[in-house]
């Protein structure tokens, strides 16, 4: 495949992005973190919260949709949305900020999250609780279902169909922390081998602990703006040239859980930013589980469908050893994974990637092009998912 | 070796699934069939997804079926396995294997419905292996 050659058109333009630092706000509350993430963001992009007409949130934002806290923020609005697919919300958002850029609904779209698990004790080993009207829950709850369960059968099939292995697996966060040794701010900085990711604990079959995320507080933001305004900021903004979203179900019991809702939305991404796997410099990949990333990476075509395995093992992953550097912050797998939704982090860490403002040790050289994915719910039942790719400010 | 069990929390009841709770504790797994497209699916739903006919029936399933996946859970006092069954009708349900060695599952293997008692009284499908020369 050649690289591609030709200047592609971006509607919309990411201006600022914004990383919480804390991992653990045992003294901020939900909303101070939006606040805070939502100032860090404009300050990167060189604006004031009096330049924000656009305002996306998920379900991790207090109140009834955006309302709260766009009173909260002071923001005086003419366009809002707060479609939530789980983690995958933020990537989706980008997505629907750039529809209503190019759509003229607004012309700086903030984006937030935040959260605090960590600080509020919240145990991930409990079943999620989504209400008694959902339909499914009757039918799921008494089974027992929590987060790395439902990921492990998906894992499990997975190894079954097509020979995937637990060492395999491993490669990703040992990939992970390498990258996240250069994070100052990573909750798990030491770099790990394989071998440490099979001696970690069995949390359910086939997922060992070292194979799942951290649990982080804190939240990040992302400013999205015209063409315009973006050639008024300067060239750290980044171009947002494609993106799609999907969801995946249990299909009314035609049960397959050894693909991702990627397998739509990528393609969707490609096709509007026309742009191929080999123009892709570097990629975020949702990563609350090593499987999240092997399946994902598979069904965006990064490798053909069952072979994830042998491409993510001997550190493929990683920045400067391997021809696909992933999560170079160091992901949520080691680093950060706000409020239990990394999608916002995944986007971000892109956004440095294409400013040349990773860590030295992780940029990877000349990146010009690069995809985030963010996934929600859960590849074992139901899914969101969303991919962006984004282009240099000269791509 | 059959492994220790842990509590059954209670199912959500409502309109549309009364009928196949009420039928689990006479223990009959029942399933929803569309009249309209002829497809059956899981979970039970008033209106069928595979086409939104809202001619849907319910009929009992033979109670067979195959491990499509499984994990068991390690690290709670009382480990237990989640797994997804394919049944014999085609569809695929989320439950639990039980009366069996935990370490002993597999994919693929043959199993049959059979009933626990929640807390609050409900019977609750689950499988466990069939028994070795079994039709």
């Amino acid at each position: 495949m050649q690289r591609r050659s030709k200047t592609p058109i971006a509607k919309a333009y990411i201006a600022g992005a914004f990383e919480h630092p804390t991992r653990k706000a045992v003294d901020k509350t939900v909303p101070q973190l939006h606040a805070e993430v939502a100032l860090g963001a404009l300050q990167d992009a060189g604006l004031t919260k009096d330049d924000v007409d656009g305002y996306f949130c998920a379900g991790d934002a207090p109140g009834l949709g955006g309302i709260a806290m766009a009173e909260y923020m002071g923001l005086d609005l003419r366009h809002i949305d707060s479609t939530e697919t789980g983690g995958s919300s933020y990537v989706l958002h980008v997505g629907h900020a750039v529809e209503a850029i190019a759509a003229g609904r607004c012309s700086v779209a903030l984006v937030t999250l935040a959260g605090r698990p960590r600080a509020e004790g919240v145990a991930t080993l409990g079943a999620r609780n989504y209400g008694a009207g959902v339909p499914d829950v009757g039918f799921e709850q008494p089974y027992g279902p929590v987060i790395t369960n439902l990921y492990a059968m998906a894992a499990m099939r997975h190894m079954h169909e097509y020979g995937t292995t637990s060492e395999q697996l491993a490669w990703i966060k040992v990939a992970a922390s390498h990258h996240a040794q250069y994070n100052e701010r990573a909750v798990l900085r030491d770099v790990v081998t394989v071998e440490d990711v099979l001696n970690s604990p069995m949390i359910a079959d086939p997922l060992h602990r070292l194979d799942c995320c951290v649990i982080s507080d804190g939240g990040g933001a992302l400013v999205i703006v015209t063409p315009e305004i973006a050639k008024a900021i300067g060239t750290r903004c980044v171009k947002v040239l494609g993106h799609g979203e999907a969801i995946k179900h249990l299909n009314g019991g035609k049960v397959d859980l050894t693909y991702t809702g990627a397998v739509k939305s990528g393609p969707v991404a490609f096709a509007e930013a026309g742009v191929t796997h080999a123009d892709i410099d570097y990629v975020s990949i949702y990563d609350s589980f090593t499987i999240t990333v092997l399946e994902t990476l598979e069904d965006l075509g990064f490798c053909e469908k069952g072979k994830g395995g042998p491409f993510v093992a001997d550190g493929n992953l990683i920045s400067g050893v391997g021809k696909l550097p992933f999560n170079t912050d160091g992901g949520g797998l080691c680093n950060n994974h706000p409020n239990n939704r990394g999608g916002m982090t995944k986007v971000i860490e892109a956004v440095r990637q294409l400013r040349g403002e990773a860590h030295p040790k992780v940029q990877v050289p000349d990146c010009t092009f690069a995809l985030a994915h963010g996934t929600g719910g859960s590849i074992g039942t139901r899914m969101g998912s969303a991919t962006v790719i984004l282009g240099r400010n000269d791509a | 070796m059959s492994h220790a069990e842990r509590t059954y929390p209670d199912p959500v009841v409502n309109l549309e699934t009364e009928r196949y709770w009420a039928a689990a504790r006479e223990g009959v797994l029942l399933l929803k069939k569309c009249k309209a497209c002829g497809v059956t699916h899981f979970y039970p739903r008033s209106v069928c997804p595979h086409c939104l006919s809202g001619d849907t029936e319910w009929y009992p399933a033979s109670g067979k079926g195959r491990v499509y996946t499984y994990s068991v859970m390690r690290r709670v006092a009382t480990p237990f396995a989640i797994a997804y069954v394919t049944l014999e009708e085609g569809v695929t349900m989320m439950t639990n294997i039980v009366e069996c060695d935990l370490d002993g599952i597999a994919i693929g293997q043959e199993v049959e419905v059979t009933f626990r008692t929640t807390e609050g009284g409900h019977a609750l499908p689950v499988f466990r292996p069939c028994a070795k020369g079994a039709p």
